[in-house]
């Protein structure tokens, strides 16, 4: 099967592998931040959270509750991320991670696709509390 | 792998009985029925004895039955067909809950200067008779409020409903898609019901709408004025012959209640569980169930990767990206909305029930652990094994009663 098509809306296999195997999930124990984003009301959120270790993303973490696109691409941010410094980090885009995963359907680019908002936010967090 | 078809509200699959008499008409049948030959007139006889074998069902004329494309054609034509009619007439009543090809058919009538009432429901999904009787006019064209809502399966009160429109001299319009042949409705207080065959284990494409004698209505469509009329285009005989045979499936209603009643008991001692809509109000295959902190979309693929197929109302699925009209008209707790799905049985879920319950359970509990939301059940008061006694709204109560 290369794609699950459901209604408009169809996820290649890419999606659908991250979907069923998603890298990085859970709780970071020694987190030095996090971050949040979205809203329960949209049906999206994620949650990030990153260990730094002389400015680099050593491990991160994530907990998503959302759609298929919500878990992969919050599965593929943390692999961007992980192993680069804050600098690089924070210049990933979320569209940077729907490339990564081969396009997403057009209608989850919005509402689905906020992991990279969620590290930016965590690194944000991050430097405040070390500045 | 197992699979289990478990979407029987979106479509069913056509029954064996029903298939071969339908394809028997596609083969040997296959004239129109219009034709004054005797080609057309062997499927003239399919079509009208189709006809009458459905009144017969109804206890209703021949006469009284139309022949549609379906369910959206049919209120399509009861409310556009009824608002042609009776031009002086510009209210409509209907309920927060119809299905959109009632809504959306109100709303433009809306915006072509007609007024229209949307009855609320409560926490269970019942509309108000009481609000009812308070929106109806004098200048009421039609109350239209569905028999089965097909989100939820909840049952409205279709029978008194039209007890009052009758009283009031207003048209009632129900839409009987998904109560057709599995919930009883006496249809004396009823002027229009539309019914769709591939709810009921007949082809797509073919659906009834009945207009009781003596309603003033117009076609929508026009062209060769079959149909008496009301619905020109070629007669589908097929659809309706296979309509017809459905009345003779047998859907093991009782079992599969009993099966239905074994799976929300099993689904709700899953922690964070809630029971969208009435336990006692309802049709016998619905289930539409929501799990605290999971989305809905990610659930149903998650089924469908284990041979479990379900559907989602949830905002994810739906290319709208809106949650569910139906479960915020219930007032459901968003983070509920979100993660509901439904399933509606067929007589294979019979005997698989615990199967159902497990891989349901195995799923809910993957996606639990990937979400931020870990279950506050003290501070919600909610679901749970040890907590699922009666402290869901009611339902957990109602669970025992049945």
């Amino acid at each position: 099967m290369d794609a699950v098509v459901m209604g408009n809306v169809d996820y290649n296999k890419n999606v659908m592998e991250h979907f069923r195997n998603p890298r990085n999930m859970g709780e970071l124990e020694d987190a030095d931040a996090e971050a949040t984003v979205g809203n329960p009301s949209c049906g999206d959120v994620m949650k990030i959270m990153i260990k730094v270790k002389d400015d680099v993303i050593v491990d991160i973490k994530f907990q998503t509750m959302g759609c298929a696109a919500a878990i992969a691409t919050s599965s593929m941010a943390t692999e961007l991320a992980k192993s680069k410094t804050l600098e690089e980090a924070e210049k990933i885009s979320n569209k940077d991670v729907s490339l990564a995963l081969g396009e997403l359907p057009p209608i989850k680019e919005h509402c689905s696709n906020l992991a990279a908002d969620a590290l930016r936010k965590a690194i944000e967090v991050y430097r405040k509390k070390t500045a | 792998m197992e699979m289990i078809y478990l979407d029987n509200a979106a479509t069913t699959r056509v029954d064996d009985a029903v298939a071969l008499a339908v394809n028997e008409v596609f083969l040997e049948s296959y004239g129109n029925a219009s034709s004054l030959h005797d080609v057309g007139q062997e499927a003239k006889r399919h079509l009208e004895g189709s006809r009458e074998k459905i009144a017969a069902y109804f206890g209703c004329e021949p006469k009284e039955i139309t022949f549609t494309s379906g369910g959206t054609e049919s209120n399509n034509l009861a409310i556009r067909g009824l608002a042609k009619a009776n031009p002086e007439k510009k209210h409509i009543v209907t309920s927060v809950i119809e299905h959109p090809c009632v809504l959306d058919t109100c709303k433009d009538l809306e915006s072509e200067g007609y007024e229209v009432d949307y009855l609320k429901v409560d926490e269970q999904g019942i509309v108000s008779l009481d609000e009812v009787r308070e929106k109806v006019r004098d200048d009421t064209l039609v109350v239209s409020v569905m028999h089965v809502n097909n989100e939820i399966g909840t049952l409205q009160p279709v029978e008194e409903i039209g007890i009052i429109c009758r009283k009031k001299g207003v048209y009632f319009h129900t839409d009987n898609v998904q109560g057709f042949l599995k919930e009883d409705l006496a249809l004396a207080s009823i002027d229009l019901m539309s019914i769709s065959g591939h709810k009921v284990q007949a082809p797509k494409g073919v659906g009834i709408l009945y207009i009781r004698n003596g309603v003033k209505i117009k076609p929508i469509l026009t062209g060769g004025g079959q149909e008496n009329n009301l619905r020109s285009g070629t007669e589908n005989v097929p659809g309706a012959v296979g309509l017809a045979a459905a009345i003779d499936v047998d859907f093991k209603i009782d079992e599969v209640r009993y099966s239905r009643d074994k799976i929300i008991e099993g689904l709700m001692k899953i922690s964070g569980t809630r029971i969208n809509g009435s336990l006692t109000h309802r049709v016998y295959n619905n289930i539409n169930v929501s799990f605290y902190g999971i989305e809905g979309e990610a659930l149903m693929l998650m089924l469908n990767e284990m041979g479990i197929f379900v559907s989602t109302g949830s905002a994810c699925a739906s290319t709208k990206l809106k949650e569910s009209y139906v479960l915020k008209a219930l007032d459901v707790d968003e983070m509920y909305i979100h993660g509901s799905i439904r399933l509606s049985l067929g007589v294979d879920v019979i005997g698989k029930e615990d199967y159902i319950v497990g891989k349901v359970s195995e799923a809910v509990e993957k996606l639990r652990e990937m979400s931020p939301f870990k279950l506050p059940l003290e501070e919600l008061g909610v679901g749970g094994s040890e907590l699922g006694e009666g402290k869901i709204k009611g339902v957990a109560r109602e669970v025992e009663d049945e």
